[in-house]
């Protein structure tokens, strides 16, 4: 009974920090609608900074500003950094596609990544203790630490705070106007662009203030920003985006749940250990499935008006131009040719460029003819090469065996997730994606005694050598790409294309939205499998890493990279990326931070992606 | 007072308004005149920065206001008043109300809360009530004070009796004429001929993104051809 009680407070505890940093995603959303991937970099320097203010700097005690005034002042500071990233990148991109806008954060991920570890080291810090809160109280004979007690408080004040600012404040009547109808609010003489950089400062303040307030609860390290962003964003989704007391409700329910399951005792099914304690992230998802089968918007969220989005006009994908299909040929006629000439160096960077061709032409397939933006596609990558290597670890399945299993299980994963994405639409469908992202991942990295966690599954090796693996690859990947070309012009093609561009008018006409795109969900899926698979034999071996967020960025780079809107484009920028990636990690220490600001300085200068700037110079001439 | 000279915008490729020119003198309420997508509410919204206007000059006070971000024409006193209200659902009607709210200025009406709930009594009853909840007129009326309370020079009226009940239409009339009487210019679009005879001073007659008439209201009264042109069913 007292350790029950002692859990229920450590989830009251954990929830503070959790609603801290969730509410200030979900604020930043609701206002500017950019889904803020960097809110994670933002509660990650807000711990560094508050460490460096508190004992950093070789201060005797606490130094000058004290414990509270350190983490304040670093919360402050971080703060004036979101408005400088607010000011000088995210004002640009408002008006872009929110896919752009994520790569844009996630490009300062990186960069804010590389620029702690420069500043900080690798090294984990620990912080200082709370002054006068250094004990323990005596709950039901159990001890339980003061801090953790002041913590409980704290969220419900901040909460509070909150709410009179939302309420009672010209500011915070401003601040909801603009979330319902930005437009409206502007031609009534508001700036909205001062009203975005302060939200944008608030929810930044937030997100430091609740990295600092975790100095004396666990080291400082580089992998906060990760791991609270998949935390933050379930909370969000669950909670309703843009609401505050839904993040505080959603924070509460995850965060018990995630206490009380500590306290399950591992069990056996079919000879597998599972420990229900160990797997952090199941009970979010759980939360998360209940939920949004009930609300698909989330506890207190609303669907999104959508008649004051202006439809976006997405253009018709255009029978390929005959000089382009010959420029097909040519290339995969040059691949035959390859093992010929290229060292076997050259034959690997090949063989992987081909396998995230496939990777990239499964995510454009269900982006652009689907309109289903996913921020998760790594899931699927992920599931296909798990499949594979469990296959072969397992079962001891030979190679041919492995390259089903995989994308039978991607595909399964695909059904299964895509079920609750279809429900929703946009930037809601795309968070959807990612959470699930996550859990795949978590699954892989704390379901140690099946997955082998973070030292993953060895010795998946293909039955085949070098040259027969790449033909291998060269050949599922040519035969992939034409199957999914083939989808797009095939009957369901249309179907799904109507379905994108107006569920309603395709409703109307008796296409049944939510099934054609839960196929399309589910067969890019398939195909993403098939390129993970690939790649666990590729490499003869499989991390969680190929289920996690910088995958999945990947794949969104190559498509966007190429441009969302032409079959041709994902496979360009599937090459022009990797290989862009494999030079640059090869060349510098500092690849996070040149590749972050490379992905900042493309989604500033081509919103259209490079094929897509191409095709539009392309068609301007035809005009002229 | 506002001049617009040569106005084309286009959505897209396609060209919704080609060359449109009007203007408004101080106090006075002009009318735009024409059928369902005509390119009346197009027109105001262009003046008011909403969408983009690809060529034309747009003058208020002087001052050349085409290409402007909207919160700036706001700010220097052309109110916006549009057509499908777009009330903040999920704020009160005092809340509303103080979202419009600007400084005031030397040369045109003041608004202040009371004044307001003078010419609009029933808002004065619900002054806590969300947006969400009321009725159609209650909420075009809370729109037009919404706007009123930034206390504009002039205002653009997009179709405001536009699904009202009869008796409302009336009263909405009345409200434009009062709006009148303190010295605001009014510009505003209509179908409803019957309303527009009521209200307005002038009339410009909208077809196809195109100024097909122009005149006084009662001039246009007497001329029955172009009425029959231009604004039968």
């Amino acid at each position: 009974m007292s350790a029950l009680a002692v859990q229920f407070l450590n989830g009251l505890a954990s929830a503070s920090a959790l609603f801290l940093v969730a509410c200030g995603l979900s604020i930043i959303f609701g206002v500017s609608r950019i889904v803020n991937f960097a809110h994670g970099s933002f509660y990650m320097l807000g711990a560094y900074l508050a460490w460096t203010f508190t004992r950093g700097l070789g201060w005797v005690g606490y130094g000058p500003l004290g414990f509270w005034g350190g983490i304040l002042a670093a919360a402050l500071i971080v703060g004036l950094i979101g408005v400088l990233i607010e000011l000088v990148l995210l004002r640009r991109i408002y008006q872009a596609p929110e896919l752009f806008q994520l790569l844009a954060t996630f490009g300062v991920v990186l960069v804010v990544q590389d620029v702690t570890m420069a500043i900080w080291g690798a090294q984990d810090l620990l912080g200082p203790r709370a002054p006068g809160l250094r004990g323990a109280i005596d709950v039901m004979g159990q001890r339980f630490p003061q801090y953790d007690a002041l913590l409980i408080l704290i969220g419900p004040v901040v909460l509070g705070l909150l709410w009179l600012l939302f309420n009672r404040t010209r500011w915070g009547t401003l601040v909801r106007a603009a979330t319902a109808d930005r437009e409206m609010v502007a031609a009534l003489g508001v700036d909205q662009r001062k009203l975005f950089t302060s939200v944008f400062f608030l929810g930044t303040f937030l997100a430091a203030l609740g990295g600092g307030l975790q100095l004396p609860r666990e080291p400082v390290q580089l992998h906060m920003d990760m791991a609270i962003i998949a935390d933050a964003f379930v909370v969000v989704v669950v909670g309703g985006m843009g609401s505050v007391g839904g993040a505080y409700l959603a924070a509460l329910l995850i965060a018990q749940l995630q206490a009380f399951m500590l306290l399950v005792p591992d069990f056996e099914i079919a000879g597998l250990t599972i420990s229900i304690a160990k797997m952090t992230l199941i009970p979010s998802f759980l939360v998360m499935a209940v939920v949004l089968i009930a609300r698909p918007y989330g506890l207190l969220g609303k669907a999104p008006s959508h008649a004051r989005t202006q439809a976006s006009v997405e253009p018709v994908v255009r029978v390929t131009p005959p000089l382009l299909a010959k420029f097909g040929f040519a290339t995969v006629a040059a691949l035959i040719l390859l093992p010929l000439i290229a060292d076997e160096y050259g034959l690997m960077v090949a063989t992987e460029i081909l396998i995230f061709v496939l990777m990239a032409a499964s995510l454009h397939f269900m982006m652009g003819p689907g309109g289903m933006a996913s921020f998760g596609h790594a899931a699927y990558f992920g599931l296909g090469a798990y499949g594979a290597a469990l296959a072969a670890k397992h079962f001891d399945a030979p190679m041919e065996a492995g390259l089903v299993a995989g994308p039978v299980l991607a595909t399964l994963g695909g059904i299964l997730f895509g079920w609750f994405c279809v429900r929703l639409s946009g930037v809601y469908l795309a968070m959807l994606t990612l959470a699930f992202a996550q859990i795949v991942w978590s699954i892989a990295f704390q379901w140690v005694a099946v997955t082998g966690g973070d030292n993953g599954v060895l010795g998946v090796w293909p039955s085949i050598g070098k040259t027969g693996f790449f033909y291998l690859s060269l050949a599922l990947a040519v035969v992939g790409v034409l199957l999914l070309r083939r989808a797009i012009y095939s009957p369901f093609g249309y179907a799904l294309r109507g379905a994108r561009d107006s569920a309603l008018r395709a409703d109307a006409i008796g296409i049944d939205v939510k099934r054609v795109q839960w196929t399309a969900f589910a067969i890019a899926a398939s195909f993403a499998g098939l390129a993970g698979a690939l790649f666990a034999y590729f490499k003869g071996s499989v991390f969680p890493t190929y289920a996690a967020i910088p995958k999945s960025v990947d794949a969104l780079m190559m498509v966007l990279l190429g441009g969302v809107q032409t079959i041709s484009g994902p496979l360009v920028g599937a090459a022009v990326y990797m290989g862009l990636h494999e030079q640059l990690v090869r060349a510098t220490e500092l690849w996070r931070l040149v590749l972050g600001i490379a992905i900042i300085a493309l989604v500033l200068a081509f919103p259209q992606g490079i094929a897509g700037f191409a095709a539009k110079r392309w068609a301007k001439e035809d005009g002229a | 007072m506002l001049r617009v000279d040569g106005l084309h915008t286009y959505y897209g490729r396609a060209h919704i308004l080609a060359d449109v020119s009007l203007d408004a003198a101080k106090g006075e309420i002009v009318v735009l005149l024409g059928r369902n997508g005509a390119g009346k509410s197009t027109t105001l919204k262009s003046i008011m920065g909403l969408v983009p206007a690809a060529q034309g000059a747009i003058r208020f006070l002087d001052r050349d206001i085409a290409g402007a971000p909207p919160h700036e024409i706001a700010r220097l006193g052309l109110g916006y008043v549009p057509e499908d209200r777009r009330i903040f659902t999920e704020l009160t009607v005092m809340e509303n109300l103080e979202v419009g709210r600007q400084p005031a200025r030397d040369d045109a009406p003041v608004w202040t809360i009371e004044k307001l709930f003078a010419i609009f009594p029933n808002l004065a009853e619900m002054r806590n009530r969300p947006g969400g909840k009321m009725s159609g007129g209650e909420q075009q009326m809370l729109t037009i004070a919404r706007t009123l309370m930034g206390n504009p020079r002039a205002i653009l009226l997009d179709e405001p009796s536009e699904g009202l009940a009869p008796v409302i239409v009336e009263q909405m009339a009345r409200t434009i004429k009062a709006l009148k009487a303190e010295g605001l210019t009014v510009v505003l679009s209509e179908q409803n001929l019957h309303f527009a005879t009521m209200v307005a001073d002038r009339a410009y007659i909208v077809e196809k993104g195109r100024i097909r008439y122009s005149g006084t209201m009662a001039a246009l009264a007497a001329d029955e051809a172009i009425r029959l042109q231009y604004l039968s069913v």
